[in-house]
């Protein structure tokens, strides 16, 4: 059975048909690209299904529940989490306290009002932890306002991570980051998702990230799915080379 | 881990040796001073709650006179319909005025961020402020409603004590203890997980709604603790000026609210406290300087958000910094 399955989803901007019936499903443990030019739809795909914005019409059904209607938080709660394209902290908060607020949040504990968030030894410990993975220890007492748009891109995937999720979005989790920098943020990404067992849908435009850490790839064009395969699959697909990748990545 | 300077600091030695000093003043000072003080401690609970909001959630209100004045007024009702003068009563009514008014008014404000807030909170508190003025019958109108001398802890005052030596001593360190207590609850609140989860809000409000924090619920409970300790700072105050009147409830009190905490500064959590009682100071001093003490108070305000933006304690923050940087001799 799929974990999450979209039918006939829809979303118009006006005249824009920004996700036009999109049939989509994901498998349990699987890790996924979604591609395509700008304004495909991609960003706009995920805001529906995570709750960011509200669907025209469709289903999305997740571990065979419908929650098309279904709020951000209560999203949240059935293990919906997402990054974002453009870095989403709390910039004013440090790194440490970025995750630590994930996680009381994640075992409810941000009711809490007469209690120091500081004493909470196993939230701390636990935020440290996360951190670890992320490559971020170091890191953990700056304000995230601070950090690097590497480690900013990182804190902003391990905020999310940190709520322990079962299907996760990262938007673009690669952009605005020096190519250099692009090959050890997905490893780092790739290899904490891989062994927390979470199944991840990643956004990206840079055709080398998605071939080298996505076994299955999506491409999307003018708010329809184009095609949906191996990356061989899709280096071989004349629509996709026709309209998203030119003839730098055709076999 | 927090970006609040003063957050993240535990009670430090100076704090301590603040809360000795205010122990003894009333042995050092005139009466007149402490009865000063008392008002300043007084301001400085409404501006730890409105703090709550600014400072912490990101929320700025133009209408905190509204939870003031209710505490004020809740406390004026208790004594004229329910004939009570206990000063414990007096400060449960102000609460549970307050915070009722506050729930309701929240309701509406919490949905709103930025200007549109800030404009509903004051229309609310002018809605408020035109019943206390209109309906006088029930509050006095412009001439308010007197409010004696209360019981503290069942003890009322004795006959033949100065008002003035009363109000100096045993009414000064019922307000400091209060106070103290306002300021521990209100420490323990900001550096809570809820306290985490308004700052968080305050920095990004969309990721922390992605982090499953419900914003409007969080922002609600907010403001209705914010207008609790404001309206206990109102029940606190009306024995002190032994009368309520509509003013309490005007909008221009809700101003200086807001100046105490810009003053003090916003980002630190001692700020609006400092900021409260050097208010008080400034504007007593101005009052009795000169008849246009608005535009002297205008031009502090000015001075202020120009030259430290930070407010006094962001300074003192930022020098403190500088001097613990700068090498040894």
């Amino acid at each position: 059975m799929s974990l999450l399955q979209t039918t006939k989803l829809t979303k118009y901007f006006g005249e824009t048909h920004a996700v036009d019936h999109v049939d989509f499903t994901v498998s349990e443990g699987e890790v996924l690209a979604l591609i395509g030019s700008n304004g495909a739809g991609k960003t706009t795909l995920i805001n529906l299904i995570s709750g960011l914005i509200a669907v025209d019409s469709g289903s999305i059904v997740f571990q065979g529940a419908d929650i098309t209607r279904d709020s951000i938080h209560e999203k949240i709660g059935k293990g919906i989490a997402r990054s974002f394209q453009l870095v989403n902290l709390f910039d004013q908060l440090s790194t440490l306290d970025n995750l630590a607020l994930a996680i009381f949040s994640r075992d409810g504990k941000t009711r809490k009002l007469f209690s120091l968030s500081d004493a909470d030894r196993a939230v701390r410990e636990e935020a440290v932890a996360v951190l670890q993975q992320f490559g971020l220890a170091a890191k953990a007492g700056m304000v995230a306002g601070g950090l690097s748009q590497g480690e900013r891109k990182l804190l902003d995937v391990a905020v999310a991570y940190a709520l322990k999720p079962r299907l996760l979005f990262l938007d673009e989790p690669t952009s605005g980051v020096s190519t250099r920098e692009k090959a050890p943020i997905m490893d780092i990404i790739t290899q904490v998702v891989r062994a927390g067992g979470i199944t991840a849908v990643i956004v990206e435009h840079d055709m080398d990230v998605v071939f080298k850490y996505c076994p299955r790839i999506i491409a999307m064009h003018h708010g329809t799915i184009l095609a949906d395969g191996t990356p061989d699959e899709i280096r071989n697909n004349e629509q996709v080379t026709a309209n998203l990748l030119g003839t730098q990545h055709h076999a | 881990m927090s970006p609040m300077p003063g957050v993240t600091q535990r009670p430090s030695a100076a704090a301590v040796l603040i809360a000795l000093a205010l122990v003894a003043l009333p042995w050092v000072v005139e009466p007149y001073q402490t009865v000063l003080l008392s008002y300043g401690l007084i301001f400085a609970i409404a501006a730890l709650g409105f703090n709550l909001l600014l400072g912490y959630t990101g929320l700025l209100s133009f209408g905190h006179s509204a939870y003031f004045g209710a505490g004020a007024y809740a406390v004026a009702f208790t004594v004229k319909y329910l004939k009570i003068g206990s000063m414990e009563l007096f400060l449960l009514a102000g609460i549970l005025a307050s915070a009722l008014v506050a729930a309701l008014f929240g309701l509406v404000c919490v949905r709103y961020t930025r200007i549109f807030f800030s404009i509903l909170t004051l229309a609310l508190s002018q809605v408020l402020w035109s019943l206390a003025f209109k309906f006088y019958w029930v509050t006095g109108g412009t001439d308010g409603l007197r409010v004696p001398t209360p019981t503290l802890l069942g003890v009322s005052i004795g006959s033949g004590q100065d008002k003035m030596v009363f109000l100096a001593h045993r009414y000064y360190y019922y307000v400091l203890v209060i106070f103290l207590a306002a300021v521990g609850v209100m420490w323990l609140i900001v550096h809570s997980p809820f306290g985490k989860a308004l700052q968080a809000i305050r920095d990004n409000e969309t990721r922390a709604e992605f982090v499953g924090v419900q914003v409007w619920h969080y922002r609600w409970v907010a403001f209705l603790i914010s207008g609790a300790f404001t309206g206990l700072a109102g029940a606190l105050w009306v024995p002190l000026n032994g009368l309520t009147t509509p003013d309490i409830l005007h909008w221009s009190f809700s101003g200086e609210i807001v100046f105490f905490t810009v003053l003090g500064g916003f980002k630190t959590f001692a700020g609006p406290v400092v900021g409260a009682v050097i208010f008080n100071y400034l504007k007593t001093f101005a009052v009795g300087y000169t008849v246009y003490w608005q535009m002297f108070l205008g031009v502090v305000l000015v001075t202020l958000v120009l030259a430290l933006p930070t407010g006094i304690m962001g300074m003192v923050a930022r020098l403190a910094q500088k001097w613990r940087r700068a090498p040894a001799l």
